[in-house]
């Protein structure tokens, strides 16, 4: 069985509607986030997050009638039985107040939920996140975010060309984007699960462009006198089956970890799932597009024996 | 059969073997992170501003003391910051403070600045502030680990943590956290100190005592009034030398037991030290009240009735499980500082179960899916494709288990992007063959050059991926560096499996065909 042999598409004449296609949503998730603000889970936002399981029938409002207070948002979690998580937001102020108070958070909403009397408890997990633990894995997570795409940005740029190593960064940074975009639309929380995903995101795009880029080098030994909007078109033509086959099995093997790897990880692999569409679109529409508009107009013949040098 | 190949087929089997006796049985190799075992884990920060503090008081007091006895009258003696305190001396004895030997010991370690009307200001040393705060939080940790021990909990974890003054506690299988975190977190500062006045219904009766002008070497500090056997005791204040006769840095040792009225209680014993401290102390004190005073609340306070050297008892209204944990922490010694909890998470043990089956399905589920599409797609060497995903997942574990590494909730998403990360290798492989025939290069030859002109590129792309996984690593604690670490692991065995395994596989399948012959990809 084959795909996609042979194909000859202009994939470059397409590059500008595709950076329309792709800051439209972009723009839509950042407005998004900037009107209702980036929906970060506790880890980042500090607070409480306990889950429990009772062993009768209960309805979200009767736990909501258990806590007092109205900061506490109740979630069915698990439709087969009955599971819910209850988050309650780092009480205000909590900059000054004891730390070991707000630790306890968690041992009084039990509390109180065994005083209503819905039935016995089963404590599945709870978790407390401090402000300053929130604060320090938000600086955190976004240096991390921006060193590992500077980390293989230098890398492409040592092993191939700095136009390339810019256009490997836009793409990645344009899958993170939109990942974190639909990610917000789709109603997922900001957690150090889908960090860890938009982090893996951006060494797996990569991958991608490498074999397109390496490709590129290739073909400027084999066809020295022509423009590189060609030579890359046909890079990206040669690898397409490779790069759709490669993203299909990557979806699949995902994929059933969305449908069967428990709630814990759903966030997780729904960012993967959203980034390894984004990256291949990206791969094949923005990294070569900037490389190509970043590469000097000099005929092919001198890029060729600059690649060359590099290649060797 | 080559000798060469002979040889490619041993190392592979003998690697395979390898990892299958590294992690086999799995249940006992593979080691279960807190999200799959359940377990509580704990970020505290150590105040270590506290420590400072004391060390300050301690030195504010001993210079006051010293100048003291060297007939050198102090106006004021006040710790204005956890790393400063001020000494105000009248302006006759200013001469003679200067030129005193206890001001020059002072000074090796404190920075002295002079204010206006005979105000000093001591600081401590920036790089001894430093060096003190480290102490602190080393101590800290040294103190948590020895309770913990105590606990006996298997394979816990405590370590410094991302900030300077932070600790991670990780305590698999635990179920009764709140007690752990009590015990983790007591500070334990045992003083045994002289009561001078009291007890009194309240702080303002006891200030009253000393005509609200409470002499520096005295403190007024809360605690229980033991009523007749029988009452419920109430709070009270007591007046208090300021100078412990003894503390918990003299014990030797600490048990639980009973006090004569059978309710638990805690015993004591001093070291050699305390005992003669406590010996003389004692002595000159029959008949007078001793607080026993842990973290700055009074818990008891017997009457000294004859002169006592090592032993001691602590009572109050102690339940065997107070007295129990209070001779644990007693025993593992004091923290240094006190400690708040930044962040807890716990994970309930049957949460833990059903993460490991759902995992366990996940990768089953995503190998069927992908060797359905491989076998679909490149039919027979879709089979290689599949077998070099197997061997390299056989490796990731027999390296995890291997290296003790942790496997997570996360670590099982690695798992399974290692699927997805080998059969990349292969597609990449097996589309460069196809071109390669259909330049029309022979079987063989074109196998060859497509392993060839492919390998650069999966070094380039598994180096960018480790790029990443060691940011990933850097980045998170316990579950998400579970997933940085298969990632990583996983990366390096594919690239073993989709250069080596996979192309002897096609050796072994081209070896006794002819060059003519076609090959099913």
């Amino acid at each position: 069985m084959r795909i996609l042999t042979n194909v000859n598409v202009d994939w470059l004449r397409w590059r500008w509607h595709s950076l329309v296609l792709s800051w439209l949503v972009i723009l839509a998730g950042v407005g998004l986030m900037a009107t209702r603000g980036l929906p970060l889970g506790i880890d980042f936002s500090g607070g409480t997050l306990v889950v429990v399981r009772f062993d009768t029938a209960v309805s979200e409002d009767q736990i909501r009638n258990a806590i007092p207070g109205d900061e506490e948002s109740v979630q069915r979690y698990s439709d087969a039985v009955n599971e819910f998580s209850i988050r309650l937001p780092l009480q205000v102020g909590a900059e000054g107040t004891d730390e070991t108070a707000l630790a306890q958070t968690a041992q009084r909403m039990l509390a109180d939920l065994q005083k209503a009397n819905l039935g016995t408890i089963e404590v599945r997990s709870t978790e407390f996140v401090g402000p300053v633990i929130g604060r320090d894995l938000q600086r955190k997570g976004f240096f991390a975010t921006v060193a590992s795409l500077g980390g293989i940005a230098v890398y492409i740029g040592l092993r191939f060309r700095f136009s390339f190593a810019i256009g490997a960064m836009v793409a990645s940074v344009h899958d993170v984007l939109i990942t974190l975009s639909i990610l917000t639309l789709a109603g997922y929380e900001l957690s150090l699960n889908t960090i860890a995903a938009i982090l893996t995101l951006v060494g797996y795009g990569v991958n991608d462009q490498i074999v397109i880029f390496d490709r590129v080098r290739e073909n400027l030994r084999l066809k020295k006198r022509e423009p590189i909007e060609t030579v890359i078109n046909t890079a990206v033509n040669q690898t397409l089956p490779r790069t759709i086959i490669t993203a299909g099995t990557t979806f699949l093997a995902v994929f059933s970890l969305f449908l069967f790897g428990g709630d814990v990880l759903e966030g997780f692999a729904f960012a993967m799932l959203v980034g390894i569409i984004t990256s291949t679109y990206s791969t094949v529409f923005i990294a070569s597009a900037i490389a190509v508009m970043l590469s000097p107009k000099m005929p092919a013949r001198q890029v060729q024996s600059k690649a060359g040098r590099q290649a060797s | 059969m080559s000798k060469n190949l002979r040889w490619k087929i041993l190392v592979i089997f003998a690697i395979i073997g390898l990892s299958i006796f590294a992690f086999y049985p799995p249940q006992e190799k593979i080691k279960l992170g807190l999200d799959l075992k359940g377990g509580v884990q704990l970020v505290l920060r150590v105040v270590t501003d506290d420590a400072l503090r004391l060390e300050v008081q301690t030195s504010a007091d001993r210079l006051a003391e010293q100048l003291k006895t060297a007939n050198i009258p102090v106006t004021s003696v006040n710790v204005v910051s956890p790393t400063s305190f001020a000494i105000t001396i009248p302006p006759e004895q200013d001469a003679a403070f200067r030129a005193s030997p206890a001001l020059v010991a002072v000074e090796t370690t404190y920075e002295r600045s002079s204010g206006s009307g005979g105000t000093y200001t001591f600081s401590i040393r920036p790089n001894l502030v430093v060096q003190l705060r480290e102490d602190t939080v080393n101590q800290a940790l040294q103190t948590i680990e020895r309770r913990v021990n105590e606990l006996g909990v298997a394979e816990p974890v405590i370590a410094r943590h991302s900030a300077a003054d932070q600790i991670l506690v990780m305590l698999p299988g635990v179920t009764d956290v709140n007690r752990a975190k009590d015990i983790i977190r007591s500070t334990a500062q045992l003083e045994l100190k002289l009561v001078e006045q009291g007890p009194f219904p309240d702080e303002a009766a006891a200030r009253q005592a000393y005509a609200n002008n409470v002499p520096p070497d005295i403190q007024v500090i809360p605690g229980t009034i033991e009523g007749v056997p029988g009452q419920p005791s109430s709070v009270g204040f007591y007046a208090v030398r300021r100078v412990p006769a003894v503390t918990g840095r003299d014990l030797r040792n600490a048990r639980p037991t009973l006090d004569e009225n059978n309710r638990p209680a805690v015993s004591f014993s001093l070291n050699q030290d305390g005992a003669r401290k406590f010996g003389i102390f004692t002595q000159a004190n029959i008949n007078r009240q001793l607080a026993i005073v842990m973290d700055n609340r009074v818990v008891s306070a017997p009457r000294i009735e004859s002169q006592i050297f090592d032993e001691g008892r602590i009572t109050g209204n102690f339940t065997n499980q107070e007295s129990q944990d209070l001779s644990l922490v007693l025993r593992s010694g004091a923290l240094p500082a006190n400690m708040s909890y930044l962040e807890e998470r716990t994970v309930g043990p049957s949460l833990g179960a059903e993460s490991v089956r759902a995992g366990i399905l996940a990768s089953i589920a995503g190998v069927v899916f992908v060797m359905i599409f491989m076998l679909l797609y490149y039919r027979l060497a879709g089979l290689n494709a599949i077998t070099s995903v197997i061997v390299n997942l056989i490796i990731l574990l027999g390296i995890m288990a291997y290296l003790g590494a942790t496997m997570t909730l996360p670590g099982i998403a690695g798992f399974i992007l290692t699927i997805g990360i080998g059969v990349d290798s292969n597609v990449l492989i097996f589309e460069r063959i196809r071109e390669e025939l259909a330049t029309g290069k022979s079987v063989k030859n074109a196998v060859a050059a497509g392993f060839d002109r492919v390998f650069l590129t999966i070094l380039d792309t598994h180096i960018a991926s480790l790029i990443s996984a060691a940011f990933l690593f850097n980045f998170g604690t316990g579950p998400i560096r579970g997933f940085a670490t298969t990632l990583t692991f996983g990366l390096l065995a594919n690239v073993f499996t989709a250069v080596f395994v996979s192309r002897t596989l096609f050796e072994v399948i081209l070896m006794r065909r002819s060059k003519t012959a076609s090959l099913s990809i």
